[in-house]
């Protein structure tokens, strides 16, 4: 094995043990990134002088006994999220040369526990997107096949983890961001609580569905970065106090007797033969964990779709309005007036998937449409959450698959947006209801596509799913896989 | 025609608080372009707002003190539009849920009270100010005003004329300064004013077609541009042509106001909930608290002034019209126990210095103490009120307190009765022939006398003593 193959975990007990050092492991990544990176792109900027300067001072502290949750562990970080000092994109020409000034919440948290940043990830631009083809730098390929996309928008921090080109990372999911390419690239991605994980320094999409969560290779590793991700923010006025629980005592839990919710709407037509296969294997799974399947109704799920993409867009609109060419950024060249360079900088600086968001969003919020598109659709998201409380009320956890298929080619459905817009159809209901959400590897397609299974919780049950995902990752019978790169 | 003008007005004005709305810059006045900034006030990607709890405070009192009710539950929205001096593209306000509603003040017309609505008052953020470089092709931005925390106070279209429009902007002007939650400054923009106009033949019940007045930056001009738009949309309606529906400047030169925009160029605001805000809660407990810590108000005050210090209304409303000239007087009252001779001084010679020097009262040179002092020296016969018109003069100039001024310039009231005994009796040897004819019948030359000993003693003679000495040393 290879360093760069290990999970935070095992590396943990190397370095405690004195057997490895922050440098040798952040070093065994880049090597991996060498060899790796030019077929999959996972990055927009590698950050490799300052991962092994943090790698040094990290050995520096293992050296003095100060050993912290994440100390020496290479992180890939979304390109969402501010990094004081380093450029940060959102896969946007119109932020292509945007340096912040300030460090995003979970970037301070991750530092202060020791991690080690590798680089920053691609994603689709503004984090719209379901396939990570929509960046301004180019698509990311999926490692398992590199003519399939790896999933988005996160795509960049799935594949990162999947192809071993860092040993964890951070997404961001506003409609199943993390969860969908967590499933299509085989690895493990949670989208907490809405109000769990500070927003802080995370590029605003659609604020009252963003959520940052983690990626990574097994279901302890994700606890250990919930740990570190986790608490509430002063500078959040939506962030939660909370206590946050130690997510590492969920590991290897039992479950039995738990009520499993199998929502019935998640299992219509149109879903890939393969992935419902696997999916009942994992009903199969859980029961052998000792947990009780049950059928469930969630009747609003049919609107989630058409609730989110009013949503999201509305408040991508106003989001996105910063981007003007008047402060930071891009700006048009060889404009002659004010309204010129506004149109001109936002034509040229965003790409068409955003303009397309931003057209819809603003349509939304007209005067004579406000109240027939945001305000039903702000209505329907009320029930929606309400369809979780209640079948929360039977159940402990639901079952659903995360994604329809598994990943489909570049290119596939890049002139088709309702169909891009419809991989999301089973994580999208969680943002908009705000509860947890974590996507598991449940087996692959004959083709060796890897498949998730979802498993939603109620409002901070994060410590419910990891105990289930633990429990699910130890009893499933998937053989381990690596992409043969 | 008859014509009757329908006026409402929107008042912004900025809060007193240390800090910013949303962030932590300061709310200074002035200061170098762009240092009181930070990524959350310039809409940096990536950062939040968190509310200010201090301008929810404020905008509370002013609320409560303009009879309004507060929404127990209020949130923000976002205002969309794009301009320079607007870094994010939205001003966070309120729009659906303000903090308070259906509130009034009152306003005095001659005598006549009058009652104004208050639609709502609501909390925003300031923007930031651009200033165009007039050799150079491009624009500089400001944003160290940008998230200076506002109230905007919607009135009620219940003002009838533009004199009831300054009538009622003194009286929120007055309340604001009061509760010290701004500055009310108006060439800075501490307290701004739009107004909108509409007139309709008396006895119709439907509004006319309004328009929208901005950029007036005093009481006066706020009157005068009223004035103004109220003339000029008579002039058409009589002349058969139609008001259009659109905002206009006033032109403080030109004394006139220009079309901005019609409404057809009007925004499309998208007001939507703000989703990085959670709801402003406010409970029974905390409306309670803001309410007993609401200092004393203007009205009250007038009304107390005139109940306890038996003094006229008219005084009564100029000494409170502002809160340290109200102070300043009861602070005299209390030092001397004379309420009506101190309010003569403070609203005679006093302000007169104040407002030839165009001074603040705070910045007054005579302390309460002192004028308390002078005031108690005329009523113990220390000095003559004629005498005291010249020791105030002296007191405004030098800072100095009256007993000293007295004494250096032995301007001493004689009250020794030798001493005046003496000098009469030499004006009496040296005018026999008056002295005749007085006692003759000729009542008149009395004043004579007293004008002689005044000449002598140079008016410093105590005048109620000298009649005194007079009437006996005359007498047959």
């Amino acid at each position: 094995m290879e360093l760069h193959q290990l999970t935070i975990h095992e590396l943990q007990k190397l370095i405690q043990n004195g057997e490895v050092s922050s440098t040798q492991i952040t070093r065994s990544v880049f090597s991996r990134i060498d060899e790796v990176e030019e077929r999959i792109h996972s990055y927009i900027r590698l950050m490799k002088d300052e991962a092994l300067a943090a790698a040094a001072r990290a050995d520096e502290d293992i050296k003095n006994g100060n050993i912290r949750p994440l100390t020496g562990i290479p992180v890939a970080l979304k390109d969402i999220v501010c990094t004081k000092g380093i450029t940060t994109t959102c896969g946007s020409n119109i932020l292509h040369n945007f340096v912040p000034p300030y460090d995003a919440t979970v970037v301070e948290k991750l530092s202060a526990a020791g991690a080690v940043f590798v680089g920053k990830a691609n994603m689709d631009e503004f984090a719209m997107g379901s396939s990570t083809e929509t960046s301004f730098f180019g698509p990311t390929r999926n490692p398992w096949d590199l003519e399939r996309i790896p999933g988005g928008s996160s795509g960049g921090s799935a594949t990162a983890v999947a192809a071993d080109e860092c040993i964890a990372s951070i997404g961001s999911d506003t409609g199943g961001s993390i969860r969908q390419p967590a499933a299509l690239c085989g690895v493990v991605g949670l989208k907490p609580t809405y109000g769990r994980v500070s927003r802080f320094g995370l590029i605003a999409f659609a604020s009252s569905l963003d959520q940052i969560g983690p990626f990574t290779k097994d279901v302890e590793d994700c606890a250990i970065m919930m740990n570190v991700l986790a608490g509430y923010d002063p500078r959040e006025s939506t962030s939660v106090k909370m206590e946050v629980p130690d997510y590492r005592q969920f590991i290897s839990r039992d479950i039995s007797g738990w009520k499993v919710g199998i929502p019935k709407e998640y299992f219509v037509e149109g879903i890939d033969p393969e992935v419902s296969a696997a999916i009942n294997g994992a009903i199969d799974t859980v029961k052998k964990c000792g947990g009780q399947c049950i059928d469930i109704s969630l009747p609003h799920t049919q609107y989630s779709v058409a609730v989110y993409y009013i949503i999201a867009p509305a408040e991508a609109s106003s989001n996105l309005a910063r981007y003007d060419g008047v402060k930071y950024g891009f700006r048009a060249s060889g404009e002659r007036d004010l309204m010129e360079m506004y149109r001109k900088t936002r034509m040229e600086g965003f790409g068409e998937e955003v303009k397309r968001r931003i057209m819809i969003g603003t349509y939304a919020l007209s005067a004579g449409y406000y109240d027939a598109y945001y305000g039903k659709a702000s209505q329907v998201r009320a029930l929606i959450r309400r369809d979780f409380d209640e079948a929360f009320r039977e159940c402990d956890i639901i079952l659903t698959p995360t994604t329809p298929t598994p990943a489909f080619k570049i290119g596939e459905k890049t002139d088709d947006p309702l169909q891009m817009y419809l991989s999301d159809i089973f994580t999208i209901s969680t943002n908009l209801a705000g509860i947890p959400g974590i996507s598991v590897p449940c087996g692959f397609t004959a083709a060796g596509l890897p498949i998730g299974v979802q498993f939603l919780a109620g409002h901070f049950e994060e410590g419910k799913l990891l105990q289930i995902a633990s429990a699910f990752e130890k009893n499933a019978a998937i053989e381990k896989r690596r992409p043969s790169l | 025609m008859e014509f009757e003008t329908i006026i409402g007005l929107e008042v912004h004005a900025q809060m007193l608080t240390d800090t910013k709305i949303f962030c932590n810059c300061s709310t200074k006045f002035g200061g170098a372009p762009n240092s009181h900034t930070c990524p959350v006030c310039l809409g940096m990607p990536g950062v939040l707002p968190v509310l200010n709890k201090k301008v929810v405070e404020y905008a509370m009192m002013m609320a409560l003190a303009t009879n309004c009710t507060i929404n127990p539950s209020n949130s923000f929205a976002r205002k969309n539009y794009f301009y320079p001096d607007l870094p994010k593209g939205y001003q966070i306000s309120q729009y659906a849920y303000p903090l308070a509603e259906h509130g009034y003040v009152w306003i005095d017309m001659d005598g006549k009270q009058k009652k104004i609505g208050i639609t709502r008052i609501h909390m925003e953020e300031d923007a930031g100010k651009l200033i165009h470089d007039e050799n150079n092709p491009f624009s500089y931005v400001d944003l160290n005003r940008t998230g200076v925390p506002l109230i905007e106070i919607v009135g009620e279209p219940d003002i009838r004329s533009p004199e009831e429009a300054a009538e009622y902007l003194k009286r929120l002007h007055e309340i604001l300064v009061y509760l010290e939650i701004c500055d009310g400054n108006m060439e800075e923009g501490s307290f701004r004013c739009d107004a909108n106009v509409s007139i309709r033949p008396v006895g119709q019940k439907e509004f006319g077609t309004r328009t929208e007045l901005k950029n007036m930056n005093s009481f006066r001009n706020v009157q005068r541009a009223l004035e103004y738009e109220v003339k000029r949309q008579q002039y058409l309606v009589e002349n058969g042509e139609s008001i259009i529906q659109e905002t206009r400047l006033w032109d403080d030169a030109q004394g006139a106001t220009n079309s901005m925009r019609s409404k057809e160029e009007a925004h499309d605001y998208r007001y939507f909930p703000d989703p990085d805000l959670v709801k402003v809660v406010v409970d029974e407990d905390w409306i309670t608290q803001i309410r007993e810590s609401l200092p004393e108000l203007p009205v009250a005050k007038r009304e107390r002034f005139i109940r306890e210090y038996q003094i006229p209304a008219y005084d009564a409303g100029v000494l409170t019209a502002d809160k340290a000239l109200a102070l300043y007087y009861e602070d005299v009252v209390r030092l001397c126990g004379k309420p009506k001779q101190a309010s003569n001084w403070v609203m005679g010679d006093v302000l007169r210095f104040l407002n030839e020097g165009k001074r603040d009262i705070r910045q007054c040179p005579i302390s309460a103490r002192s004028l308390a002092d002078m005031i108690n020296l005329i009523e113990e016969g220390t000095i003559s009120g004629k005498m005291a018109k010249d020791i105030v003069e002296d007191m405004y100039h030098t800072g100095k307190p009256p007993q000293d001024i007295i004494r250096e310039k032995g301007l001493v009231q004689i009250t020794d009765e030798g001493e005046l005994t003496e000098t009469i009796k030499a004006i009496i040897d040296a005018h026999p022939v008056q002295l005749a004819d007085y006692r003759g019948g000729r009542e008149k030359l009395f004043g004579f006398f007293v004008g002689q000993v005044m000449k002598a003693t140079q008016g410093k003679a105590n005048p109620q003593l000298v009649n005194n000495l007079l009437k006996k040393m005359l007498a047959p």
